[in-house]
């Protein structure tokens, strides 16, 4: 069976390379006992402020007015700023596609998501201005949401921005050799309609800016947890109306993950900055979790509808993509990059010379999306590997001979792919034979073949997938026309760079701007140049830290697209080449020999024929420093070598838009076993084999760390997690008790296999490969899921209730007769629907009165502090309601109509508080029982939303229930004092049940 | 049981990680951030403030905790270990820490700290736990960059050698 990447600390042989062992961390002992520096970790400048942020609970709303003045005289409050006062003092975010659009880092005027900032309250500590924002009154006046990307494109659907044709950002046709003539010849079209969900890699520090503005200067300081790419810099210069010199952004030494998430602070840097300028003082923000799960970024979901042309033996022909992409509420940089980012890779491992594509980018009421570890990977190999699948069973194939069949041939690479990739190097049959032998595939087979004898449901799943890294900054130019291209000029390349530096004791410093949240980057750079320089791991000292206004860098700099080994790491090596270069000169001079005798090893610079010949590194090294004038002529110096390296196959889109969107191409291949639960419908993954080939491994522990972590997340993605919205673009899933994250319990231990074909584009041959597994592993599972069940249509997550509404249709409603009886909701409606009954001993003209009666009102509504009456059928009400761990306090107004004395009346109304809003409808009808007594039925509709609906989203419907329940019995022991012994505690117990049963 | 009053701040009087501390602290500052901010223990973390990633858990007489469910005023008087007390000198990671290392058991470290609390409570009041509890424990923390093999590697690890170390301890 095989075997992970060995993780042991190899036994170090003399002379050998450092690269490809798997040394022990340099950034461990720091993080282990505490010291790690992460940016709430880092002390500020005496006098920083604190802020916090006001957010919208509306889905999309016109806002009528903000009324921080109570907020602006709490204590310790400095200032509140709101997206006018913000829009003062900066300018809008840059928008990707060309159109009249805005893109303000605030709601200026309207809000286009739950969550959007409303309000920036700066005060001593956060408490105070947490205080100070609960006492922010904003009035509202909503409009309809839209949710549903495919919704958005309706002729009649809410329209967002009017810069945009409806919700349309942009509508991008392709067409890559003769598609049609393909479609036309093709024995089959096969074609299915996906759906990729929201989701994201949700690091677990979330985001945190510390920004200070210097008047004098008319300069921006900026700390941030951000990740790069660092062209957001010449966005966030441009938003903050400086140049590029008077922005300074700065990272921290550590950083608590990102996986692309954190490039989605920038807005925030806007913010703050902007906070900080307004104020005079630094000021700090620190997210919290609500606030990262709502608002920071996710992955864009989208639907998809791709059809192949098929021949009989299932060789594809031609694919024709037709992707709509949803990206939230705003068009933030670099989207629509995600839709993109796979442009040359439409055709994934696969020998496709036809392809047609149409790409539409919409908007809708939803958080803007970004940065996420994958990067429209996922999205797309949902699609095209489901398809594969499909042929498969459409044509009776297996599914491993129609990938084998259409694979590129392993002696075609370098492969230009119809759409313009450049596919580096590979040898995807090789690739695939190795991991289904050392995989084990026959024994799976096997299982499978048993687990199904005994009736259960067990599938089988295949990915074949081309994992892209380095991106090319221009593939995002794709978006515009060859016309528009032309005007904007070429933008291309990822420059890449490092400085190696050498003090004056000779020992050896690296810079490199690559921004790590815990890939090891300082590891591998010291393992990197101790071998250029034949020195230890130990005697380099790597700084990875990033200071714009000290550091080289460039609008590629970052963590992101996979591009630490495959560029930075090079580019490491080529900066300490050229330093060992001069040296090995300077040696030469002073050894008495010729410069090709010269080798770095031992830590000594020395005579190839004669070893004893020999000099220490650190006094050729110094030299540079002490005796300038005693190295050779024309060396210049050896103190320091920065090195920008841009490969030169990353060309702008050409005419036809052909586009080599990435620089390397690692492979993929994936199989796996999972069985369905024939009751439960919980999928578990009996066996994950994951088969890579990323060039060279510089580092086969941390290699092996990154496709765990990847396939971890890729887990959730398949079968947990889900950026969930109602209808009305409600945020359903703001704690990590709705959006649920795989812990140990859930992620099982894939096998993980390597084969090693380096890149000829990259210094070291190394390729990415932090993303793989994100792109491969969900639809490997989907695959596997609709094997198991025979399905075609799978829609993550695949989470029970959706495996289960598929296979076994729509929930039966529950039994008549019921007290209180819910009416089955389908997935998105955010109406609380209920109806009840409570009988009282006193008749329907006494209820009736009570009804109408403030006193009587504010005596029986659950937490109500008073009534005030407005008129006969017009009262307001301050209440306040505990729904789980949320306790607030909601102004209510409600009004009586349809008045039918004494027998029924309509109860309208709606409540706003600081955690959310509510609204709904209830009909009370009293009809006498004949006793003396009165029944109260009730029927009655709200919706819920807000803060209120993210965090209590799971409580609200049982929450309700007992609310209302309460106002009922407590009416009841009001108007009888002896309500009906059997009903009420019958109806409040059953009420507390649902209530408890419903998590 | 005496009575805090909301916007007064009230003397707390625990020990952090063996030494004496005082401090002062409102009834609503959290654990965490008192901890963090006012005492400039920043090892323990804050990932979601509401107790599910386990980031913040921190030792409270020898119990683990989450410290972001916790106020500060509720450890007057308690015995209180953070992970800036594992190590047996600064320049030495102990046993658990060191197996960390060994497996590749973190990669941003974020939720490092709270995943070593809630071990070292566990291993110290069981010293041979098989797989299974182990998995149970970690099941209380979440972890984005390792994939939790590693984790579990590292605690079995460390777990067996905790027990030769006391075996040698016991022989000497």
């Amino acid at each position: 069976m095989a075997e992970a990447a060995s993780l042991s600390t190899a036994s170090h042989e003399p002379g050998s390379p450092w690269v490809g062992q798997s040394i022990p961390r340099v950034e461990d002992a720091a993080l282990l006992t505490g010291r790690g520096r992460f940016i709430d970790d880092i002390g500020v400048r005496p006098g920083t402020l604190h802020a916090a942020i006001l957010r919208s609970p509306h889905a999309h709303a016109d806002i009528v007015s903000i009324d921080s003045s109570a907020a602006k005289r709490a204590p310790g409050v400095f200032a509140v700023l709101n997206g006018e006062d913000v829009k003062a003092l900066t300018a809008s975010l840059v928008v990707g596609v060309k159109a009249p659009v805005e893109c303000w880092p605030i709601a200026v005027g309207r809000v286009r998501y739950v969550g959007e900032p409303v309000a920036i309250v700066v005060a001593a500590d956060r408490y105070l201005a947490e205080d100070g924002a609960d006492l922010i009154e904003v009035q509202y006046r909503v409009r309809p949401a839209v949710v549903d990307p495919l919704a958005a494109l309706n002729l009649d659907a809410p329209v967002l921005h009017d810069g945009f044709a409806g919700n349309v950002a942009s509508d991008r046709t392709f067409r890559y050799g003769d598609p049609e003539q393909a479609f036309a010849s093709a024995a089959h079209r096969i074609s299915l309609d996906i759906r990729y969900p929201r989701n994201s890699c949700t690091p677990i520090e979330t985001y945190g800016v510390v920004a200070d503005y210097d008047p004098s200067d008319d300069a921006y300081d900026v700390l941030a947890n951000f990740q790069g790419p660092f062209s957001i810099h010449a966005v966030l210069s441009r938003a903050l109306r400086v140049a590029g010199n008077r922005l300074r952004l700065r990272t921290p030494p550590d950083s608590g993950g990102s996986f692309g998430v954190k490039q989605g602070v920038f807005p925030y840097i806007v913010l703050i900055a902007a906070a900080a300028r307004a104020v005079g003082r630094p000021v700090k923000w620190i997210e919290d979790r609500l606030e990262h799960l709502a608002a920071s970024v996710s992955a864009t979901n989208r639907a998809t509808t791709l059809s192949a042309a098929v021949e009989d033996n299932g060789r594809v022909l031609a694919l024709d993509w037709d992707q709509v992409e949803d990206c939230g509420a705003h068009l933030r940089a670099p989207e629509p990059a995600t839709l993109y980012r796979m442009h040359g890779n439409l055709t994934g491992a696969y020998d496709i010379r036809h392809l047609a594509v149409r790409n539409r980018v919409v908007v809708t009421n939803k958080t803007p999306t970004g940065l996420n570890r994958g990067f429209g990977g996922p999205q797309v190999y949902f699609a095209l590997e489901r398809l594969v699948q499909r042929i498969a069973v459409e044509l009776g194939l297996d599914p491993l001979d129609v990938i084998m069949r259409n694979l590129i041939p392993a002696d075609g690479f370098p492969y230009r792919t119809a759409s313009g990739a450049l596919l580096d190097s590979g040898n995807y049959q090789e690739a695939i034979k190795r991991g289904v032998n050392e995989g084990g595939l026959a024994e799976l087979k096997s299982r499978r073949d048993a687990a199904r004898a005994q009736g259960r449901l067990y599938g089988i799943g295949y990915t074949a997938v081309v994992e892209p890294s380095v991106s090319n900054m221009g593939y995002i130019t794709t978006v515009l026309t060859p016309a528009d291209r032309r005007k904007a000029g070429p933008k291309n390349g990822a420059q890449a760079t490092a400085t190696v530096a050498i003090d004056p004791l000779g020992s050896v410093t690296v810079h490199v701007a690559s921004v790590p949240q815990g890939q090891g980057h300082r590891t591998v750079l010291s393992q990197v140049v101790a071998d250029v320089f034949g020195l230890t791991p130990a005697d380099i000292r790597v700084n990875t830290e990033m200071d714009t206004a000290r550091d080289a860098w460039s609008i590629a700099s970052g963590n992101y697209a996979s591009r630490f080994a495959p560029a930075v790491a090079g580019t490491a090596k080529l900066a300490a080449g050229r330093l060992s270069e001069r040296m090995a000169r300077v040696a030469a001079s002073q050894l008495n020999t010729e410069i090709d005798d010269i080798a770095f090893a031992g830590g000594s610079v020395r005579s190839k024929r004669n070893p004893d010949n020999k000099v220490s590194f650190s006094r050729v090294a110094a030299l540079s420093h002490w005796s300038p004038g005693a190295l050779p002529d024309g060396i210049g110096q050896t103190i320091r070598e920065t090195v920008f390296w841009s490969p030169p196959e990353l060309t702008a889109p050409d005419e036809e838009d052909h586009i080599n969107s990435s620089l390397c191409h690692g492979f993929i291949f994936d199989f796996c076993g999972v069985e369905v639960d024939r009751t439960t419908l919980q999928t578990r993954i009996d066996r994950y084999v994951t088969m890579h080939d990323c060039g060279t491994i510089l580092h086969p522990g941390m290699v092996d760390g990154q496709i765990r972590g990847g396939f971890a997340q890729a887990v959730g993605a398949a079968l947990y997690e889900e950026y969930a919205y109602g209808s009305d673009g409600s945020f359903l899933t703001g704690t990590f008790a709705d959006y649920l994250l795989p812990t140990v319990a859930e992620v099982p231990d894939p096998a993980i296999l390597h084969m090693q074909t380096p890149s000829p584009f990259t210094p070291l041959g190394s390729k990415g490969v932090g993303e793989g597994n994100c792109m491969s592993t969900p639809v490997c599972i989907a695959n596997a899921v609709a094997d198991a069940l025979g399905l075609k249509d799978v829609e993550l997550p695949l989470v029970p209730a959706k495996l289960a509404q598929i296979v076994r249709g729509d929930e039966p409603m529950p039994a008549k007769g019921r007290a209180i009886e819910e009416t089955a909701k389908r997935g998105g409606d955010r109406h609380l629907r209920g109806k009840g009954e409570a009988v009282v001993g006193a008749p329907a003209e006494r209820v009736w009165a009570m009804l109408l009666d403030p006193e009587t009102l504010q005596a029986v509504i659950p937490g109500c502090q008073n009534v005030e009456k407005i008129s006969d059928t017009h009262f307001r009400a301050d209440v306040t309601i505990g729904i789980g761990p949320m306790k607030g306090r909601y102004r209510a107004d409600v009004k009586l109509s349809d008045l039918d004395p004494p027998h029924a009346v309509t109860l309208g109304g709606s409540a706003e508080g600081a955690l959310g809003f509510g609204g709904g409808e209830g009909r009370i009808t009293l009809v006498p029982t004949g006793n003396g007594g009165t029944a109260i039925r009730y029927v009655y509709e709200a919706a819920i939303g807000g803060k209120v609906a993210s965090i209590g989203g799971r409580l609200l419907d049982g929450a309700a229930r007992v609310i209302i329940g309460q106002f009922f019995a407590s009416l009841a022991r009001k108007v009888g004092g002896n309500p009906d012994a059997q009903s009420l505690p019958s109806l409040l117990s059953r009420a507390l049940r649902l209530f408890g049963g419903h998590r | 049981m005496s009575r805090l009053q909301a916007g007064r701040r009230h003397s707390v009087r625990f020990s952090l990680n063996g030494k004496p501390c005082t401090g002062e602290a409102e009834p609503r500052l959290l654990l965490t951030d008192f901890l963090r901010h006012q005492l400039a223990a920043t090892g323990t973390h804050v990932g979601c403030e509401h107790g599910v990633c386990g980031a913040c858990t921190v030792s409270i007489d020898g119990k683990p905790a989450r410290a972001c469910l916790t106020l500060a005023v509720q450890i007057d008087g308690c015995e209180l270990r953070t992970v800036e007390s594992i190590a047996p000198s600064p320049d030495r990671l102990g046993i658990l820490q060191s197996a960390f290392k060994r497996n590749h058991a973190l990669q941003c470290g974020f939720c490092t700290a709270g995943i070593l609390m809630s071990l070292d409570c566990f291993l110290r009041a069981h010293p041979r736990p098989d797989e299974e509890s182990i998995r149970d424990l970690l099941c209380g923390h979440l972890c984005r960059c390792t994939g939790y093999t590693p984790i579990v590697r590292a605690a079995i690890e460390a777990a067996a050698e905790l027990v030769d170390h006391g075996k040698e301890k016991t022989d000497a």
